[in-house]
């Protein structure tokens, strides 16, 4: 064992396994990748559409833009690149 | 004459079904999910002509099965609302996955549950096995002697699920309680609401200023911890069951506990069972009493959390006693009941009684007081040292060779 982190009594636990909001954002899913989406800023039109699509809120935006991608929660699964119009989105295989 | 024993209560002729059909209204729960099912239909059929008539602003979803009637309970609660459903038998059995989940995410939820055997084969009458082959799934368990019982119990497990965070069933023994007339008391409304008070979760789905997870994965290194809490809720609830009995006593009269006793103060020989078989009983030890034999019976009222040091002290100066089982375990060795009594007793030191394993009634086979007496007289005999226990279960009015 790496580090032996103390973990939570029955006592100190919440009743009913209850656990509070937004944990999703600390579990990366990214190493589940064997593709990867790869993002050109000349081609994107900023439509929306691929963050809209993307089942994993990995599409990062600001302003009313695109800005890149989350690669520690994107899964691959090319959604975006297959909705994008402006082949702004292509799918590359992951470098191991 | 039966008199009210509240000084507001009404005496009316109500069967099992209608009294906790009536119950129902006065608690009038946000939601209930059901689906019918001999002999528990009669439930939920009334309180959804309550419904329909107006007469309680309850949220009625009629299901398309038993799964689905506790699962949606099951959302209900965890939104935030005060839930209820009710099921009997194979209805039971076909929502048993979600019992487990009811409890393990902790939610109060209130079940009217009628007693009917398991098929196959089909059988719609009163036995116990539904409610004791759930007995492991983490609900509190309150099991009804007649009428009067299910409506106060129903009342009371309101409060009782709600303050020791476990989903609680109470139980009638099918047809015989369920369909039977009996007079009994109710109480005003504006009492019963005031009793049972409104449901103030910490945390409901509805809350969407905190939201969180309910319902989630958990890993090797942390279901066991949730499971110890549940274990642990169970035990807790004891002391909340009998607060609860408590102020339902100064507020309606009627005393309650975990079980009852009669005539066990100086009984020499005594019987255990669950259900009305409680009453054709006292009448046999009224009769045995008369003829000098120290007969006494335990009626256990709250099978989960089992009350194990309590009975064990109030059987430990019987001779001989009989637990009988309204359902068998198939277990090749003794019946639910029998079992946790059995194991109560040696926990606490407590061997001296001889004590034997009957069942009997399976699928509403009937069980009268000849029946009774002569287990009585053959637990007179061994408490006398006439006769040997016996070390096997033994089977009541079942035609077997």
């Amino acid at each position: 064992m790496k580090n032996e982190e103390k973990k939570p009594t029955a006592a100190e636990l919440p009743a009913g396994g209850i656990v509070e909001a937004g944990t999703a954002a600390q579990f990366k899913t990214g190493p589940w990748r064997s593709i990867k989406p790869v993002w050109s800023k000349e081609k994107c039109k900023a439509c929306m559409i691929c963050w809209i699509y993307c089942p994993d809120a990995s599409i990062q935006v600001a302003d009313g833009k695109v800005t890149g991608i989350d690669y520690d929660h994107c899964k691959g699964c090319g959604i975006c690149s297959k909705e994008c119009k402006f082949g702004a989105i292509t799918m590359e295989a992951e470098k191991k | 004459m039966v008199k009210p024993i509240f000084s507001k209560g009404k005496i009316v002729a109500k069967t099992g079904n209608e009294m906790m059909a009536e119950a129902m209204r006065q608690i009038a729960p946000d939601v209930v999910a059901a689906y019918p099912i001999t002999p528990a239909t009669e439930i939920v059929q009334i309180f959804s002509q309550f419904v329909a008539d107006g007469k309680v602003p309850t949220e009625f979803v009629a299901v398309e099965s038993e799964h689905s009637a506790m699962s949606a309970t099951i959302a209900a609660s965890v939104a935030g609302a005060r839930a209820m459903t009710g099921t009997s038998s194979q209805g039971f059995a076909l929502m048993w996955e979600m019992l487990y989940i009811a409890a393990g995410l902790r939610l109060p939820i209130v079940m009217a549950e009628v007693n009917r055997a398991l098929s196959a084969p089909i059988n719609i009458h009163g036995d116990q096995s539904d409610t004791m082959g759930a007995r492991d799934a983490g609900w509190i368990q309150i099991y009804s002697e007649d009428p009067q019982e299910a409506y106060d119990n129903m009342i009371q497990s309101v409060r009782i699920a709600e303050a020791a965070k476990l989903p609680t069933m109470v139980t009638t023994d099918g047809f015989i309680i369920s369909h039977c007339m009996a007079a009994a008391e109710v109480y005003p409304d504006e009492d019963v609401k005031e009793f049972v008070g409104t449901y103030k979760p910490e945390r409901y789905l509805l809350d969407y200023k905190k939201p969180f997870t309910l319902g989630s994965i958990e890993m090797q290194d942390y279901y066991f911890e949730h499971r110890y809490q549940l274990a642990q809720a169970q035990r807790d609830a004891k002391k909340i069951i009998l607060d609860i009995a408590k102020e339902f006593k100064n507020k309606f009269g009627r005393e309650y506990g975990f079980y009852e006793k009669y005539k066990m103060d100086d009984a020499e020989v005594a019987i255990v069972t669950i259900g009305s078989a409680a009453g054709t009983t006292k009448a046999v030890i009224n009769e045995l009493r008369e003829k000098g034999i120290k007969a006494g019976l335990i009626k256990i009222r709250v099978f989960r959390p089992f009350p194990a040091d309590e009975i064990a002290k109030d059987l430990a100066n019987v001779k001989a006693l009989a637990v009988l089982d309204r359902a068998d375990s198939c277990a090749g060795t003794f019946a639910p009941v029998y079992s946790d009594v059995v194991a109560a007793m040696y926990a606490n030191g407590v061997t001296g009684p001889k004590a034997e394993n009957y069942v009997y009634g399976l699928g509403g086979r009937e069980i009268d007081m000849t029946h009774i007496a002569d287990v009585f007289k053959h637990l007179d005999e061994v408490a006398k040292g006439k006769a040997q226990a016996s070390k096997t279960v033994e089977y009541i009015n079942v035609r077997i060779k």
